[in-house]
């Protein structure tokens, strides 16, 4: 399109802005973005960098000991208890997604299911939070209309040691938005398997677990290997559907860092600070290792 | 299904297919009964907790209380519409700042796009909870005091709302602008005599219409329910935390409230899914709209 609009306009435009000033003032354009970027988001992210290598105890003096404090028992359980319940339903997220996923695109149900599906997943990947947390005391908490159901047949789930407001009630409540996020961020992959790929292993012979083994797999793992890392982020980093289920009884990092800010829990800025350096480089890893693992599965499919 | 590929692909092994096809016949029957399994879980899994909702919701004495409760409390209604001319001016904050940008790198600076998106994914990098935290820290001591008038509140949220609205509304707009010929019209514009606040009014932003409204309804989406952010920077003033202290303290009218919000987090994905639609038909209309 470009080129064949370019003998009519390209000696006009060549001329009305020449080369050289482009360098300088083209970068103009862009400075409201990048100043907003700065006083919003990098700003104050550099304030808890900085702080977290002050302490504040001692005039604010360099020092690495905030760090160092993190690995109390306390904190250290916090970290231990988000990254469970982020590991747990991220894997568990990511293989009920797929299924799901699949089972609608590629497994032959009818095709206005697919299209339910998506809309489902694209409301409930967004419904979290505290709405979420009470409908889910309202489904599973002590008198919870599924609760009160199993009640009914004879099951007692709270007896037998069940609690909603528990590492495994908030696993289950988290799930409500994973595996839809898992659908909708799978899906194009498993659109992009071609169904010639599967017709042409069955021609030569191979048998389903084959063609998943050698074909399927390979071509998807990346896609699914960086979708669960998505999901992993998308759990460790939230705070409010856990607050709101558990008032703060089950110390995950967003929740101690959010009763650091609203009174001093810890006693230590700087400790606040690290803790909340600390949940970011576990964001960064993640990415990293996301990349990582991507190209390499990349490139082990070019070969 | 793929027994019919096969045989339309090996026209010399009839015998062979008949003799595979009945191989294939118990797989094929399980095959088929696991995508509906899993769509059956997957169904219950989702509207289980909205029934036990409204189951909740409906016990209130008299009937229907929980929601004439709600819909008497003025701090309902006050809440809600705080929560949307919040989510508004982020929406017009968020479009201002992204919309030139996202044309300019594509115009001008395509060498610094990298830079571009991983600053508008940087958010997916940093919770809620810590860039509200960097934030109070940053601006609510001098020489700002940003957190001691309301006003100052108020505009800490928008622009933290606004950085959480970036990688949604950089990616809808970066997706609207390759669907039309950014460099073209410009330089119709251009050649025309516009100048480049007319260009980015009445030229990008019309052809960009679909992109932004799912942007802006993606926005306002999370703005409205937003929790973490909202409690610390204003408290109460928000839906967010307003829902999370019902839900503390009343029993049957926070079940009413989650239902409605429900709602609309299901109105503004419907929205965006019809806007989708629409946009899949229309495409090339809205580019030589924009052209005239």
């Amino acid at each position: 399109m470009t080129t064949r609009a370019a003998p009519i306009s390209e000696p006009g435009a060549r001329s009305a802005r020449p080369a050289r000033r482009r360098s300088g003032l083209s970068y103009l354009g862009v400075v409201p973005f990048f100043l907003f970027a700065i006083l919003f988001m990098l700003i104050p992210i550099a304030f808890l960098i900085v702080g977290s290598f002050q302490d504040s105890a001692n005039n604010d003096a360099i020092t690495l000991k905030n760090y160092g404090d993190l690995f109390t028992p306390s904190i250290l359980r916090a970290y231990g208890t988000s990254i469970e319940i982020s590991l747990v339903t991220a894997i568990a997220g990511a293989i009920f997604g797929f299924l799901l996923a699949y089972a609608v695109i590629l497994g032959g149900l009818p095709p206005f299911l697919r299209t339910a599906l998506m809309t489902f997943s694209g409301v409930a990947s967004n419904f979290a939070g505290v709405p979420l947390a009470l409908a889910f005391i309202f489904t599973l908490g002590q008198v919870g209309l599924l609760t009160g159901l199993l009640n009914n047949l004879g099951i007692h789930i709270y007896s037998a040691g069940f609690n909603l407001l528990t590492k495994t009630g908030l696993e289950i409540v988290y799930m409500y938005f994973q595996f839809p996020l898992m659908v909708l961020i799978i899906a194009p992959a498993i659109d992009g398997l071609k169904k010639e790929w599967r017709e042409a292993s069955e021609n030569m012979g191979a048998s389903p677990r084959q063609y998943w083994q050698y074909v399927a797999m390979p071509i998807l793992l990346p896609s699914i290997l960086g979708s669960t890392i998505l999901l992993f982020g998308n759990s460790i980093g939230a705070q409010a559907t856990a607050y709101q289920l558990t008032g703060g009884t089950l110390p995950l990092v967003t929740v101690t860092i959010g009763a650091q800010m609203s009174g001093d829990v810890l006693h230590n800025d700087g400790l606040g600070y690290a803790l909340a350096m600390g949940l970011v480089a576990i964001m960064g890893i993640a990415i990293v290792a996301y990349s990582i693992l991507q190209r390499r599965s990349e490139r082990w499919l070019r070969s | 299904m793929t027994n019919v590929g096969i045989g339309a692909r090996a026209p010399g092994a009839l015998e062979s297919i008949q003799g595979s096809a009945q191989d294939r016949r118990r797989p094929v029957r399980f095959g088929r009964i696991w995508p509906w399994v899993v769509f059956i879980a997957g169904f219950v899994y989702f509207f289980l907790p909205l029934v036990a909702t409204l189951e909740f919701s409906l016990r209130a004495r008299p009937a229907g209380a929980a929601y004439t409760n709600v819909l008497k409390d003025p701090q309902f209604s006050g809440t809600l519409l705080y929560s949307f001319v919040v989510g508004v001016i982020t929406i017009i904050v968020s479009i201002a700042i992204i919309v030139p940008t996202a044309y300019w790198v594509r115009l001008r600076l395509p060498r610094i796009r990298p830079l571009v998106e991983f600053v508008t994914l940087m958010p997916f990098v940093i919770p809620p909870v810590i860039l509200v935290f960097g934030l109070i820290r940053s601006y609510s001591g001098a020489p700002f005091h940003l957190t001691n008038v309301s006003f100052g509140s108020d505009l800490l949220l928008v622009a933290a709302y606004t950085v959480l609205s970036f990688p949604y509304m950089y990616r809808a707009v970066d997706t609207g602008l390759r669907s039309i010929d950014v460099r073209t019209l410009t330089e119709a514009a251009q050649s025309m005599g516009a100048g480049w606040g007319r260009i980015l009014l009445q030229v990008i932003l019309p052809n960009l219409r679909v992109s932004l409204l799912s942007g802006a309804f993606l926005t306002l989406a999370i703005v409205i329910g937003e929790y973490t952010i909202a409690s610390f920077l204003i408290g109460q003033k928000a839906f967010g935390p307003y829902l999370s202290h019902l839900g503390q303290n009343k029993s049957y009218e926070p079940a009413a409230v989650s239902l409605i919000s429900f709602g609309l987090t299901w109105a503004a994905m419907g929205v965006i899914a019809l806007l989708g639609r629409s946009a899949q038909g229309r495409r090339g209309g809205i580019q030589v709209a924009g052209g005239h």
